[in-house]
């Protein structure tokens, strides 16, 4: 007769080989040139490392040998999908230490255009995240309307990128002809496509799968890390700089802060930060139709109160707004002369992909891809 | 033998086996270009752009210029691969697809070989396309390779649980293992096929129930078979690059490619026979020559084929352990009420 026989494994205690694997610079779904180490337990993420630095391109030493108008473009390069809110709070700030008064209607195309890039940033990071995910259709259909949005830029301002649009106590030029009307039909055809893509991805039973409570983030490790912008909406904290601190004339305008609720898992995942940026999309869309409503026609003259010189007395001023991405900031320091002395950036999506190691340990390599996805970096911006 | 119009042509003689093998080569050629051209002008239609257009009318001509582009491509062999096992592994994951093909009945005239078994062997071969993955996977010598054959076996071992099923009560509800026999035994329209339970008495209705479940299970299975969305996880684009056809170039990648394409048509065909009558007319005897047969099998299958291309760029993309809960916790189970609930039906028809 067989002695039975029986085997003790305690599958805690077996130790395998830990696989380390590169993923980037060169990886389809790394966001640009990022470099993500990660340690891997079979499919399982137990260490991330992110090395950055692909896209150094040294912005705020090159800021201190160029006059003041002229890092506009430099900042333009930063966080390269939505450069209009990018100039904004440098030319905010150097109206500031220069005490200059902007007419109101340039304020009205500021917000417009400011409102418009976001939503294009949000077209992008969702279709993104979506390709993440394997959903190919989605990404076209969201890029097919950020094209009017681009159309509309670069009528505008003659880039479809970059635009120097924004300049120091004025814009580059005048808006084109049925600006008002095109901002609307854009506002149609975003909400339009918007309802497409809550029903063919955002509320797909396998999207939903996930992206539902992968990669949490508690609102107090995004505070204590910084975070700023839909990933910490996201985690259910109310903080909008349009609304906390409005700037500009946003006070003016009736819109809410939107903040995740864990309606499909728990507060603060992935499908959350996602939803945030769906629903922003039509909060800006409320925006523009106000904005377009009110926007005086007078002055025609868009140069009116653009400096000769820019030559901000000596000073040092910290000007932010609320990005697509999170707050950003900039911190001039002026000796007096046509050039600054520092510029320094607060990067938003430094500052956020900051949080990547803390909340992905543990999820799988896919996860990691979608957690990632969720955060919405650029990487022009992380490395400046 | 005696219902091969090839047969009865030639006779046996060297002739006759030349073409029988010619037929189905020269049919996945040609199939396989129809669908990469399928697959680019539904996605973009689906995708609202135009697809190509420059390559001939309309660009009907993209596929035999990506294949002349492949062709020109430099063959490129990583330099720590094992070079005999990083050269086999297309070859043989092209084998396993094509050799498929020798069982398909295409009409009630024309079958390449007919097998009494054709049902387990077409489900036997098509387990060939995993050690062509874990070959190239393993000998490519790179991480993402390696995960990806990892996840391309476990994944393709658990959905060969309910494709058996699927296949088990089939063969359950027809007594056969026979692919003719098997669409035989489905003639006389579109109400004796084996979605609405073969032919019987009226009392068949209780069962279409868990004849439209199982092929349900069998075709959800069979995508993951094919390694496509949203099972296309061992090539996982975002995730691990091309999965384990990452290293490979040229012509040995449209190997991969190729078998992709072959194994799509195998699968619709084994749904087709199974469920939806193979080679039988839907309207009975009418256009039921075998002619029209070959014709009706082709396009039923090739409807199952834009099925897999649509399905494709509809969903997202599931993860390993969601995709190994849907095959053990989901499709195993209801695939086998089914097969118990079918073979009672067998029994008592």
């Amino acid at each position: 007769m067989l002695e039975k026989k029986t085997i003790d494994i305690d599958f805690s205690q077996v130790e395998a080989e830990r696989m380390r694997v590169n993923m980037g610079p060169q990886h389809p779904s790394t966001h640009g040139v990022l470099r993500l180490e990660v340690e891997l337990d079979g499919e399982i993420v137990t260490d991330v490392v992110p090395h950055i630095g692909y896209l150094h391109r040294c912005f705020e030493k090159t800021c201190e040998n160029m006059t003041y108008p002229q890092v506009i473009p430099y900042i333009d390069r930063m966080d390269y999908i939505s450069s209009m809110n990018n100039e904004w709070p440098y030319v905010m700030g150097m109206e500031k230490l220069m005490g200059i008064e902007v007419p109101e209607r340039i304020e009205y195309i500021r917000v417009i255009m400011a409102e418009l890039n976001r939503i294009a940033n949000h077209q992008i990071a969702v279709a993104t995240f979506g390709l993440d995910a394997g959903a190919f259709t989605p990404f076209l259909y969201l890029f097919r309307d950020r094209e009017m949005i681009l159309n509309l830029f670069e009528w505008a301002s003659g880039g479809r990128l970059l635009y120097n649009y924004f300049w120091i106590g004025g814009l580059q030029r005048d808006v084109p002809p049925n600006f008002k009307e095109t901002c609307l039909e854009i506002v149609k055809t975003v909400r339009k496509t918007n309802a497409e893509v809550m029903e063919l991805l955002i509320g797909n039973k396998i999207f939903i799968e996930r992206t539902a409570n992968v990669g949490i983030l508690p609102a107090d490790v995004a505070i204590n890390f910084g975070v700023t912008g839909p990933v910490l909406r996201g985690s259910g904290v109310p903080y909008d700089l349009r609304k906390v601190e409005p700037y500009s004339i946003y006070d003016r305008f009736d819109f809410d802060v939107i903040v995740g609720k864990g309606e499909m898992g728990t507060v603060g995942d992935c499908w959350d930060r996602n939803i945030v940026r769906m629903r922003e999309m039509e909060e800006s869309c409320k925006i523009i139709e106000q904005a377009v409503a009110q926007m005086p026609d007078e002055p025609k003259d868009v140069r009116l109160t653009v400096p000769k010189r820019v030559r901000p007395p000596k000073g040092e001023f910290y000007a932010k707004a609320e990005n697509p991405k999170g707050e950003l900031g900039f911190y001039i320091v002026s000796d007096g002369s046509a050039k600054p002395y520092r510029v320094r950036a607060r990067a938003t999506s430094f500052v956020n992909l900051s949080v990547l190691p803390v909340i992905s340990k543990g999820y799988m390599i896919a996860d990691l891809i979608m957690i990632l996805g969720s955060l919405d970096i650029v990487l022009g911006e992380i490395d400046r | 033998m005696e219902n091969n119009f090839l047969y009865n042509l030639f006779g046996n003689n060297v002739w006759f086996y030349l073409i029988t093998i010619a037929i189905p080569l020269v049919f996945v050629l040609i199939y396989a270009l129809i669908a990469i051209l399928g697959e680019l002008k539904i996605a973009s239609w689906i995708q609202d752009r135009l697809g190509p257009m420059r390559t001939g009318w309309k660009g009907v001509l993209q596929p035999i210029a990506e294949v002349v582009k492949l062709i020109q491509k430099e063959d490129i062999i990583p330099a720590n691969a094992n070079k005999a096992l990083f050269n086999l592994a297309p070859y043989i994951m092209f084998t396993g697809a094509f050799a498929a093909y020798a069982a398909i009945p295409f009409s009630s005239q024309f079958v390449p070989a007919h097998l009494n078994i054709g049902l387990f062997y077409i489900f036997a071969v098509g387990a060939f396309a995993i050690i062509g993955i874990v070959m190239g996977g393993w000998a490519s010598n790179n991480k993402y390779s390696l995960l990806g054959a990892m996840r391309a076996v476990s994944q393709m071992v658990s959905y060969e649980i309910p494709i058996a099923f699927a296949l088990l009560s089939i063969a359950a509800l027809a007594g056969t293992l026979d692919l003719q026999d098997i669409i035989k035994q489905q003639e006389g329209g579109i109400w004796n096929w084996f979605i609405f339970g073969g032919n019987g008495s009226l009392i068949k209705i209780l069962f279409i129930p868990f004849t439209i479940s199982l092929f349900l299970v069998h075709f959800t299975s069979s995508l993951a078979e094919t390694n496509r969305i949203p099972f296309d996880i061992p090539e996982g684009e975002s995730e691990i690059v091309a999965g384990y056809h990452t290293e490979y170039s040229g012509m040995k990648f449209a190997m991969f490619f190729f078998a992709e394409y072959a194994n799509m048509f195998t699968v619709s065909a084994l749904v087709t026979i199974c469920f939806f009558g193979g080679w039988q007319s839907p309207f009975g005897d009418f256009l039921n020559s075998p002619i029209m047969q070959s014709v009706w099998f082709v396009s039923k299958a090739m409807f199952f084929v834009f099925v897999q291309i649509w399905l494709r760029w509809t969903l997202p993309r599931l993860r390993v352990d969601q995709l190994m809960f849907v095959s053990w916790k989901v499709l195993t189970p209801v695939a086998f009420v089914c097969f118990i609930a079918l073979s009672y039906w067998g029994l008592i028809k």
